[in-house]
């Protein structure tokens, strides 16, 4: 080849790839495919499903990872690869990092201790409980999960809540919820919740953020949760749990300020209420059962002032008197399990559990449960 | 070398390449060289480390050069001046530090500059030693040789290692009881140790020409084969660097796929494959058979498409700076026997260890009479052992050596055994098998390699053959 041809040839392979590149970004920015290449996955299919949504703050170890592509997560589930069976009856638990079971491994997870109870309806149908909690505190992202598990059949939802879940302050601060508002926002103005729509904490990206270049984080998070599907089979491991780490605070700050609210009362407009009726009205005919979850009651300095680290006791207790009216008010099926579990049986935060803890909140819960279904 | 290093290397010699178009190229190259060896030389705990690391290889380069020189006495004004380029690049490298961190070269702050210049004189002083008194003298080569090994050993020796960063700590006044093994990450001294060996023994054998400090240098220490081969021989070197180069866009263009090929293979098929494959904690994890085997397959994938794309690039690279460095994989997992395995992985290395390894042992087996099969024996033996333990002094890299070692030694009487009573007389389900069995038996080798502790690998062997805890 003489230097004037591969002068040529090289002009010809530069304008090539740089039509291709730029035509390949526009096509991806136009056509928006993340969702649809987040249902390409390989568990259900190559490898198992996971038992609990991908999270993880440390992937090398922990096999697992936080990604906001809905779809991508919801595929890496077991539930994706499960048909429902006749004898079946879907039990779907949605909530924050105590659901989701943070620090505790697969089998001890509130979803787990219950399907170990091999509970059965009245009529004989095997009761099937499905974790979908995450890591994240806010009942709008509740909502949205809650929104996306309903096409997978649930005969019932339990709905496990605190009081950090509640204030409006929280409700879009999850990265899940700020990075999917084509999720939320449909929502948000279908229900009419007391929450801007136009917010900019919502990730509303450019069209430029929605290239190829621009979504390359996202695409690799997707692709890396691919590639961590066989650490996943072969070891069953989808968290890092350390052998020792620092437990729930004892001891607490004379503090009784609750995201800028004063004692003596919470009042009902201060939580988001509308967001929890929004799920009940969505689920439609599917019963939702509310469920406030255990906290840790310290007994150390200044424990007359707070419960834990995340409230003051006035402030808690002015919640569950609130949840409790409009539970009652509104007839949904509710239970208060706010003691349920030792206090020694919290690990790392006033709502993380222990295998001991998740075991005693599902014997609580249980006969709660079968009331609903079997009524 | 990152993506973004690489990057700005082919900017490097687009740019050097359209502005001096032939003349200059030889001095450019030994100034970029010497600027990658501190640009990329990692951080380490011990302070200004980063610094005196490339310093040292610069140093050891120029001493090991003196050693090959065929005569003692003055060295030539073009040496001279190369002398004077290398230092004024040193020299201005330090100066970097009155200009941290806005600009900067290394990792951390360069040392007082008075220090370095001692250490410029010393280096000096050496040199001129060595030319004057030890240049030519083949017995006093042989010292040289001793000193790399030995210094290799230190680097390479858990308890050595640990103990020469406990000495430099207290040198810099910084906690022993912070030191560890792996403070010293000396960038490429595997490399730039055997390439050095290769002149000394080279030298010893009058098979060295003449070789100016300029070519000497960047043979040593060319950046883009620095890290992970391939290893050249400065003769072939020596030829590119003085032939006139002119890059052309056909050159670019054939460059540019290796390179393109060899991100792909580095980037993004074998860092894909390091998320799951076989490592010092998730073996231990793994307690199913078959997934015990998806690990291992990913490992040894791995480890290939790593070290074959840092060669595609290494050798896209060296062609867009005119050097044609040697091919370094062929295909390996494709071979039928371990043999061909063996002069398909890691070539240059394998080349290295066969000239100046197997092919003197065996000589020197074969004239006191010892049967072929023990010099066979003791040959392969040797050169595997040693070359595990080129990658670390460790009982699992013996281990891994000894595995391989033992392979080629059954292989070869196996050939012996079967030359005149084929087994499987159709040849292609002979080679498909063959291909099956060596590429297993490599892949079962790797767990040795792969795991830092020989229990670790009895474990993961247990789990692979169906015996789990």
């Amino acid at each position: 080849m003489n230097d004037n041809t591969s002068k040529t040839n090289l002009w010809r392979l530069l304008i090539k790839a740089v039509i291709l590149f730029i035509l390949f970004n526009l096509i991806f920015a136009f056509s928006s495919p993340q969702q649809i290449l987040g249902k390409l996955s390989v568990y259900n299919s190559l490898v198992p499903g996971r038992e609990r949504l991908p999270f993880g703050e440390n992937p090398a170890e922990a096999y697992n990872l936080s990604l906001y592509n809905l779809e991508a997560m919801f595929s890496s589930h077991e539930i994706s690869g499960i048909d429902k069976s006749e004898n079946e009856f879907r039990v779907f638990l949605i909530g924050d990092s105590s659901t989701w079971g943070f620090y505790l491994e697969n089998e001890d997870t509130l979803s787990n201790i219950l399907n170990r109870s091999e509970l059965e309806t009245a009529e004989g149908k095997d009761i099937e409980f499905y974790n979908f909690g995450y890591p994240t505190i806010s009942l709008t992202k509740d909502l949205m999960i809650l929104d996306r598990v309903l096409e997978y059949q649930p005969n019932l939802i339990i709905w496990l809540v605190t009081l950090e879940s509640f204030p409006y302050e929280k409700q879009i601060f999850t990265p899940l919820v700020q990075q999917n508002p084509e999720f939320v926002k449909p929502l948000i103005e279908q229900y009419s919740i007391n929450i801007d729509p136009n917010s900019e904490l919502f990730i509303n990206e450019t069209f430029w953020e929605k290239t190829i270049i621009g979504q390359r984080r996202q695409i690799a998070d997707v692709l890396r949760l691919q590639f961590y599907a066989p650490l996943w089979a072969a070891t069953g491991i989808d968290q890092y749990i350390p052998d020792e780490y620092k437990l729930r605070a004892e001891d607490l700050d004379p503090i009784d300020d609750y995201y800028g609210f004063a004692p003596p009362t919470l009042s009902r407009n201060d939580l988001a209420f509308d967001v929890m009726s929004a799920g009940i009205e969505h689920a439609d005919q599917i019963p939702v059962l509310i469920v406030n979850e255990p906290i840790f009651v310290s007994q150390g300095e200044n424990s007359d002032i707070r419960y834990d680290f995340f409230y003051p006791r006035w402030a808690y207790d002015s919640y569950r008197q609130l949840l409790a009216t409009e539970t009652e008010d509104n007839g949904w099926a509710y239970i208060d399990l706010w003691q349920a579990v030792d206090n020694t049986e919290f690990t790392n935060s006033a709502i993380h559990l222990s295998p001991e803890g998740s075991a005693q909140l599902a014997d609580q819960l249980i006969p709660k449960i079968l009331e609903i279904i079997n009524n | 070398m990152s993506l973004s290093n690489i990057l700005i290397f082919i900017g490097l010699a687009l740019v050097s390449a359209s502005l001096l178009k032939g003349s200059g190229r030889k001095p450019l190259l030994l100034i970029i060289s010497i600027l990658a060896i501190y640009w990329l030389q990692p951080a380490t705990p011990i302070r200004n480390l980063d610094f005196w690391l490339p310093t040292l290889t610069i140093a050891i380069s120029v001493f090991t050069w003196a050693y090959t020189r065929q005569e003692k006495g003055a060295v030539s004004k073009a040496d001279q001046k190369t002398a004077l380029l290398i230092t004024s690049v040193i020299l201005l490298i330090s100066l970097t530090r009155y200009f941290f961190p806005l600009c900067c070269l290394t990792v951390t702050r360069p040392p007082e500059i008075f220090q370095i210049i001692v250490l410029i004189m010393l280096v000096v002083i050496i040199t001129q030693t060595i030319n004057h008194w030890i240049s030519g003298n083949k017995n006093l080569i042989q010292t040289a040789v001793i000193k790399i090994i030995v210094l290799f050993i230190f680097l390479k020796t858990e308890v050595l290692a640990l103990w020469l960063s406990t000495v430099l700590r207290n040198f810099t006044g910084q906690s022993v009881e912070l030191a560890t093994a792996f403070d010293i990450r000396w960038l490429g001294f595997s490399y730039v140790a055997f390439r050095l060996l290769h002149t000394l023994r080279d030298r010893m054998n009058n098979r060295l020409p003449e070789t100016s400090l300029s070519n000497f240098i960047t043979f040593i220490i060319f950046f883009p084969a620095l890290t992970a081969g391939p290893i050249d021989k400065i003769q072939r070197f020596g030829k590119d660097l003085d032939d006139d180069f002119i890059l052309n866009p056909n050159q670019i263009l054939l460059a540019g796929k290796r390179i393109v090929i060899g991100i792909f293979m580095k980037f993004a098929i074998a860092d894909s494959l390091a998320i799951f494959a076989l490592n010092s904690t998730n073996h231990l994890e793994t307690q199913s058979t078959i997934w015990m085997w998806v690990l291992t397959y990913a490992y040894a994938f791995r480890i290939f498409f790593d070290f074959a794309g840092y060669t595609q690039i290494a050798i896209g690279l060296g062609m867009l700076f005119g050097i044609q460095l040697p091919e370094n994989f062929d295909q390996p997992y494709r071979k039928s026997n371990l043999t061909a395995f063996w002069n398909s992985w890691h070539m240059t290395l394998a080349q290295w260890f066969r000239g100046y390894f197997f092919n003197p042992l065996t000589r020197a087996l074969r004239s006191r009479k010892v049967s072929i099969p023990v010099i066979i024996l003791f040959g392969q033996l040797g050169t595997m052992v040693l070359l595990g333990l080129w990658h670390g002094i460790t009982w699992n890299f013996v281990i891994w050596g000894l595995w391989h070692g033992i392979g080629l030694f059954i292989h070869n009487r196996w050939v012996e055994f079967t030359k005149s009573r084929p087994l499987i007389s159709n040849q292609k389900v002979a080679e498909s098998l063959g291909v099956l069995l060596t590429f297993h038996f490599v892949v079962l080798g790797w767990v040795w390699f792969a795991l830092p502790d020989p229990s670790d690998a009895i474990h993961t062997f247990q789990v692979l053959f169906g015996g789990g805890a």
